[in-house]
């Protein structure tokens, strides 16, 4: 099972400012095994959805040149305290994570 | 969730089974990701390739796109990049670095509410040109930016 996400939130004027760091290799497919000259497998997150009270503000796609454990930082006009927030993520392999917070 | 396996192993694993369980209402909408990672544009070699897998060939030069990234990034394995869109109406924020193996790096869809706003890092094997594309009411803007990169990010 993947590792926990890591989600922060602020309000700052009426916007939430929302940051999560989720744990993942984000392997390019590009790096070769120095002792055997093979490539490891490409291994990435592909989909990211964020969403406030069930309904989608964000939908992201990935590449594989998104940094190791991948930071996403975001803003949502109009949300409130206790807002609940949600975030999922699929990579290419199909192992997923989901994780919720309250906006706060 | 057992029901959902169940049908899982009697269906032997196949999409079928998927609609089976999408039509037996098994599966919440909001788990199955819409199916949407733009194969061809992530797989896209050519920046000008890229940009036209995501809809953008023809963008208009904005001076409305903020980027925010280092002009020298010491560690191309991490490099933070902030983007701000003062464009009304955003729909879509795409990044994309001309230099690297697959120029287009994420491409995210932005609804109600969601701001013209992305915070991220990400990985370049050299120094590049940095584009950040952003769609509004149907017309698509385009900004650029030069990154060095003093070591690569995509070395073995």
């Amino acid at each position: 099972m993947a590792e926990p996400m890591k989600i922060r939130t602020k309000l700052v004027d009426g916007s939430a400012q929302i940051v999560v760091l989720m744990i993942h290799p984000m392997e390019t497919g590009q790096r070769k095994d120095p002792r055997t000259g093979q490539a490891y497998p490409a291994h990435f997150i592909q989909n990211v959805t964020a969403t406030v009270n069930d309904k989608p503000v964000l939908v992201a796609q990935l590449g594989p040149a998104i940094s190791k454990n991948p930071l996403l930082g975001f803003r949502v006009k109009g949300a409130k305290a206790g807002d609940r927030l949600a975030i999922a993520w699929e990579d290419n392999k199909g192992e997923h994570a989901r994780a919720e917070a309250t906006i706060a | 969730m057992d029901q959902l396996r169940r049908l899982m192993l009697k269906g032997g694993g196949a999409s079928g089974v998927l609609a089976v369980a999408l039509a037996a209402g098994l599966l919440r909408p909001t788990r199955v990701f819409a199916g949407d990672w733009n194969k061809v544009a992530f797989e896209s070699k050519a920046m000008a390739d890229a940009l036209k897998s995501i809809g953008a060939a023809g963008a208009a030069e904005s001076a409305e796109i903020l980027i925010k990234a280092p002009d020298i990034a010491e560690n191309g394995a991490v490099v933070p990049i902030e983007v701000t869109s003062r464009i009304a109406g955003a729909e879509s924020l795409a990044l994309l670095a001309e230099k690297n193996p697959f120029p287009l790096m994420a491409y995210i869809d932005l609804t109600n509410g969601g701001e013209a706003y992305i915070n991220t890092r990400f990985k370049m094997g050299q120094t590049s040109v940095i584009k950040v594309v952003v769609k509004a009411g149907g017309k698509s803007y385009i900004a650029s930016r030069e990154i060095k990169v003093t070591i690569g990010g995509c070395g073995g």
